[in-house]
């Protein structure tokens, strides 16, 4: 079977290889292109998230490319992210491209459905048990060395002394990354990827500003939807921290698992959740990077995502109670390159500035 | 007693007997904010983040014409009426669920906000349950609170019972509570069409730009899902892949596919607002589904802040037209 995916971020690597082991043929989707935008726009309806129609892009792109089934997630909602496949298939069924959408539904909601079709998938590429979880196992490591590897570049990047030094070593590692074939060689590979990044040549006297990105998981996840907002503010000299990440809920590491219950963190200011998406996420996250003496938070969020307009109309009572700046920005087919550029460039001064009025009022009560 | 207000949108159009009736039960004074104006859309704009969709931009600007004649706004968060749906998770748009908060930190000089959690998905008496969180708000007995609730449910199975008879909900409250008259019809209606939606969008004559009186004037009779009742319509649900996450979404889907299936019915017309995320969903599978059943001819009209009555006349003017030539053609 010729088996294709949404293309979310770096994960297409071990899903690729996770499709290709299982017996299929894989369809890789390309990353998201204007083309597939323009794909997607036409087709979907018109108030339908970006996610949606990138989505329908990728989806009319791989059909092309010979796909027989598309494999997708689904959702218990109350975020229409989980009734993506249902119009997605109606969408394509219309087109008659014959493409199949097979969703995996949440475990927790149908342990059932969730198991005939993981069956399914593993009869139909003709494993046995065991090698299926053995797959299924080394496609995990492989998200979590990509994940490891992608983390290290956002630290990195805002020290490097040679632009665009940093994203070079993360497009090797993710080379390597790919070509590695079971636990051994994903772990050589991503020690490798990991020394290449810490070697890039770095001014550790920089001392950069601090901002957490927030917002709906695919615009997050995927750089081509948020016009690679995190290698742009390295760029700028900004150190970022995702709130998202495939393998976040595993780690112990990062900011937004330091202090346990996210929910718990928003109450006093949204007494319900969750709402759908990453929405009361947002509103925790905010408080929580603002503890953590962050500079800013960035909150991204496609055009019309019902839980983010919940969380920004919020935001600003959390920004001015933690003194954290917040900017939102909302992105749809319209969003240019230039335009997120230019709102980021402004924010970013503003952050400077603020971080230099502190220092100062820092040094006059020093003096007195 | 103390007066609670009551904002004219939203809810209020499918709930309103019996929150009216509970709270009166109890000696409080019911203020509903004035219908719908211009003013109230553009204080609700003023107010709200500039994101959200017109309904609840309106919702705002209902709450700022309450704020300074009432003790109470009640601003229940509706999270679940039923166990319904493919894994019984049906809830409300995800700006229901966060409502209160929304209208809490975004507006200024605001009276108490009684935002009870309204989860009926719990269990049978969860609706009781309701209640007595807000009467002992209100301080009042259990005894009290039991009565007041009885009645309300009976009030609220006679109001369903009076929608199901075609009435629209405003009809019928005009029915209930000033016991109005029926008028009756002059001619014979030669169209039928099933007006679908949220109720808060069809029935609320500003935003919609007097749709439905247009129709009537029109010569149409006009259904709407809130004319069927629950049995009926949750037959639907099988004809689906997938329910819609969301209460309303789900009554809109099923009652335009139940309609679909009525060989009287001339057409279907769905109002949907600008920017409804469940709707982006909604209005692309019933028009689909449209095509499927038959080529029933399908209306969709999007209202938002610049809505005027003049472009909505002549979109329904030319699809009735579209039909008549049709049914004369046949």
């Amino acid at each position: 079977m010729k088996i294709s995916f949404p293309h979310m971020g770096y994960s297409y690597l071990a899903l690729k290889w996770l499709v290709e082991n299982m017996g299929h043929e894989c369809i890789v989707p390309p990353e998201p292109s204007s083309h597939t935008l323009d794909l997607g726009v036409r087709h979907a309806p018109e108030f339908a998230c970006i996610p949606f129609k990138i989505l329908m892009g990728t989806y009319l792109e791989v059909a092309e490319k010979g796909a027989e089934v598309i494999l997708t997630s689904g959702g218990m909602g109350p975020c229409r992210a989980g009734l993506y496949w249902v119009m997605h298939q109606y969408l394509l069924d219309e087109l008659h491209t014959g493409v199949k959408v097979v969703a995996f539904e949440p475990p927790l909601c149908d342990l059932k459905d969730f198991f005939k079709k993981l069956r399914w998938v593993r009869r139909t590429g003709g494993l046995s048990v065991k090698e299926f979880v053995q797959v299924l196992r080394i496609t995990w490591e492989k998200i979590k060395a990509i994940d490891e590897v992608e983390m290290l570049s956002h630290e990195i990047r805002p020290y490097e002394t040679n632009r665009g030094e940093t994203t070079r070593g993360l497009w090797q590692a993710l080379e390597m990354l790919d070509a590695a074939n079971n636990e051994a060689e994903i772990e050589d590979a991503m020690q490798e990827g990991l020394k290449l990044l810490r070697d890039v040549s770095q001014d550790r006297s920089r001392n950069p500003l601090k901002i957490g990105i927030i917002g709906e998981i695919y615009v997050v996840l995927e750089p081509a939807a948020n016009h690679y907002i995190q290698i742009m503010l390295g760029e700028m000299g900004v150190q970022t921290d995702r709130s998202i990440y495939l393998t976040s809920y595993t780690r112990k590491n990062t900011i937004v698992n330091l202090e346990g219950d996210v929910f718990e963190i928003a109450k006093p200011y949204l007494g319900e959740a969750p709402i759908g998406g990453h929405g009361a996420n947002s509103i925790g996250e905010t408080i929580l990077y603002a503890r953590h003496g962050f500079d800013g938070v960035v909150q991204l969020a496609p055009f019309a995502c019902i839980p983010e307009i919940v969380a920004k109309s919020i935001i600003p009572a959390v920004s001015k109670d933690y003194g954290i700046p917040v900017l939102t920005l909302f992105i749809d087919e319209q969003t240019g390159k230039a335009g997120v550029q230019t709102r980021l460039e402004a924010f970013v001064d503003l952050l400077e500035k603020r971080r230099e009025v502190k220092a100062k009022r820092g040094i006059e009560r020093l003096v007195i | 007693m103390s007066r609670i207000g009551i904002p004219r949108t939203l809810a209020y159009f499918i709930y309103f007997p019996f929150w009216k009736t509970f709270f009166e039960e109890l000696d409080q004074e019911v203020v509903l904010s004035s219908p719908t104006t211009r003013e109230i859309m553009d204080h609700g704009v003023r107010e709200a983040v500039n994101d959200a969709c017109i309904p609840i931009k309106l919702y705002h600007g209902h709450v700022a014409d309450l704020a300074s004649k009432v003790d109470y706004v009640f601003c229940p968060r509706l999270v679940s009426v039923r166990k319904h749906g493919d894994f019984g998770t049906e809830t409300f748009c995800p700006k229901f669920l966060g409502l209160p908060d929304m209208v809490r930190l975004a507006m200024d000089n605001l009276p108490e906000i009684i935002d009870v959690r309204v989860d009926l998905k719990q269990g049978k008496d969860e609706l009781l349950n309701v209640c007595s969180q807000v009467g002992d708000l209100l301080g009042k007995s259990e005894v009290e609170i039991k009565k007041a609730y009885q009645s309300a449910m009976k009030v609220q199975k006679r109001f369903k019972k009076l929608l199901y008879q075609n009435m629209t909900p405003e009809e019928a409250l005009d029915m209930l509570f000033a016991k109005g008259e029926r008028k009756p019809l002059l001619t014979q209606p030669d169209l039928q069409i099933a007006v679908v939606g949220y109720p808060y969008v069809i029935y609320d004559d500003y935003i919609n730009g007097r749709i439905l009186s247009l129709l009537a004037k029109e010569n149409v009779n006009v259904y709407t899902q809130d004319m069927l009742s629950d049995k009926i319509m949750n037959r639907q649900a099988r004809n689906l892949p997938k329910s819609m996450f969301w209460y309303f979404s789900n009554r809109a889907v099923y009652g335009a596919l139940h309609f679909m299936q009525q060989k009287n019915i001339d057409g279907i017309i769905h109002i949907t607002a600008f920017a409804c995320g469940p709707d982006s969903i909604v209005d692309r599978l019933l028009e689909i589904e449209a095509r499927r059943h038959g080529q029933i001819p399908y209306l969709s009209i999007a209202v938002d802040e610049h809505t005027g009555d003049a472009g909505v006349r002549t979109r329904v003017e030319a699809f009735l037209d579209m039909l008549r030539f049709r049914r004369e053609k046949s």
